[in-house]
């Protein structure tokens, strides 16, 4: 697990790979949010996956810094899918009522294969 | 019975240092990692909160008091900011003044979550005080 509060960006097919890691409270989501949407925005992509395996921890700025991505997803008609998610981060997903809306994946590529980021371009 | 006072600089870069003392701070307790993940994410909340809502990202002192005794936790956030208007509306899951920030609404929901109790005071204009507690019953020699 990172101290360092960094965020890995890359493309599979038609899914955004973001992969924060560190920290995620008000003054780093407000980072990756920026980030993440220049990347999106610069890229042709349809679907978000947030792989959240180096996230050490999250607090409910984490949870709007989500729900903003799964807007910017659906303004493309694509989707947002979590993956390698924390106990911690399970229950505040939980508590938010976002497990309503967005899927969770076990893992990155179980994520980028129920996006069908392998095959279309 | 011990105590910690802590007073920080009402700046987002800030919050970090609060959620590290606030782990320090119950360490002696020998609670478990779920306890530590829930006495931090509920500090991290309410200075945020001071530090976006109370002081409106202009800076302030941003004060907190950790006590401990007989294992329970209790720790007070305080700001001398705006003030809550109305607790209760302000406390309701998803309410939040600042949708064009991405602010879920969710801060006070966290807290009351993970703490076992969230008491709210405030006054317009003058500031306000969070005192949380949590019993830590985790680790049992």
């Amino acid at each position: 697990m990172k101290l360092q509060t960094e965020i890995q960006l890359n493309t599979r097919g038609r899914v955004l790979v973001a992969a924060p890691s560190g920290e995620i409270d008000h003054h780093q989501a407000e980072r990756f949010r920026t980030q993440i949407d220049s990347a999106f925005e610069k890229s042709s992509c349809r679907h978000i996956l947030l792989n959240m395996s180096q996230v050490s921890f999250m607090d409910s700025s984490g949870i709007g810094m989500i729900i903003g991505r799964y807007k910017k997803a659906e303004t493309r008609g694509g989707k947002l899918v979590l993956s390698n998610m924390s106990e911690g981060i399970n229950r505040l997903f939980e508590i938010s009522g976002l497990s309503k809306i967005v899927t969770r994946a076990e893992n990155a590529e179980t994520a980028i294969s129920m996006l069908g980021g392998n095959f279309n371009e | 019975m011990n105590k910690v006072k802590l007073e920080i600089e009402a700046h987002s870069e800030n919050v970090s240092m609060a959620r590290v003392v606030a782990a320090t701070f119950i360490t002696p307790y020998d609670p478990t990692v779920e306890e530590v993940s829930d006495l931090k994410t509920a500090v991290s909340e309410a200075v945020t909160n001071a530090i976006i809502h109370g002081y409106n990202e202009n800076g302030g002192i941003v004060s907190l008091i950790f006590s401990a005794e007989n294992r329970v936790i209790t720790v007070e956030i305080a700001d001398k900011g705006i003030g809550i208007e109305n607790i209760e509306t302000a406390r309701e899951p998803l309410f939040t003044t600042k949708p064009e920030m991405e602010r879920s609404g969710l801060g006070f929901t966290v807290m009351e979550e993970f703490m076992d109790s969230v008491e709210v005071q405030s006054t317009a204009g003058e500031g306000t005080t969070v005192t949380m507690t949590k019993e830590l019953r985790g680790a049992v020699e």
